[in-house]
């Protein structure tokens, strides 16, 4: 399953809910203020990393620029997708689940 | 492959209406089909014609519609969700007496029922969910 989570990780626990919830084999993009998610070393990085061993972790490239956070500020194993990525991701899963 | 839309969220609320309209392009860039865009809830306020943003800012309304003509796309807004924001085609604004001229649907948006979402669900491939 891919799972899509949009809200950064300082504003709701829907990231959080998602770890509690994703299995291993899962995909996890972060799109919108979700890549804020994705800095290293902050409150949740440690969370994010310790997941990476069961899970993938993706960001939005187009919304990480927009923010202003530079590609090497991410967390080693995060990979950067754009659109297109994005569209990939949902294909090559069978389902998707939006944490809103 | 078929995909599906559904945006949930209002143009200029945060980025959900921005990122759906990136997100179906890309999917038409990809060689796939989009079989619908859903609007729900405050997302039925993507769907009227009357909305003016600054020029110098993105008319996502504009986009949409754009997109659809471009695409031969079907964009649904929810008939319930769009009465209570005031989105009404010109059957709505007469049945509820709202006077001519009063219908404010955007040029290739149509109101239909929940039933158009399930639909889609069932339809296609796969069905992503933009919202707040």
């Amino acid at each position: 399953m891919l799972h899509i989570v949009n809200k950064s990780p300082f504003q709701t626990s829907t990231l959080q809910s998602c770890l509690d919830h994703a299995l291993a084999g899962d995909a996890i993009l972060l799109i919108e203020d979700g890549v804020y998610a994705a800095i290293r070393g902050s409150a949740v990085a440690a969370a994010v990393t310790e997941a990476k061993g069961k899970v993938t972790f993706h960001a939005l490239g187009p919304d990480i620029a927009a923010r202003g956070i530079a590609p090497e500020k991410l967390i080693d194993g995060v990979t950067s997708v754009d659109y297109g990525g994005f569209v990939d991701l949902v294909a090559e899963h069978q389902t998707n689940q939006a944490w809103l | 492959m078929k995909f599906s839309i559904l945006v949930n969220e209002g143009p200029y609320t945060h980025q959900s209406s921005d990122s759906a309209l990136q997100f179906a392009r890309a999917v038409l860039d990809k060689g796939h089909e989009i079989y619908r865009v859903f609007f729900y809830h405050d997302g039925v306020n993507n769907g009227t014609r009357l909305t003016v943003p600054p020029v110098d800012d993105r008319n996502l309304q504009k986009r949409w519609s754009e997109l659809a003509a471009a695409h031969a796309l079907d964009l649904v807004v929810c008939i319930a969700a769009a009465q209570r924001r005031g989105v009404l085609d010109e059957g709505e604004a007469k049945r509820h007496g709202k006077g001519e001229g009063a219908a404010n649907i955007a040029p290739g948006f149509r109101i239909s029922g929940l039933g158009q979402l399930i639909e889609m669900g069932i339809q296609s491939d796969r069905l992503v969910v933009f919202g707040d």
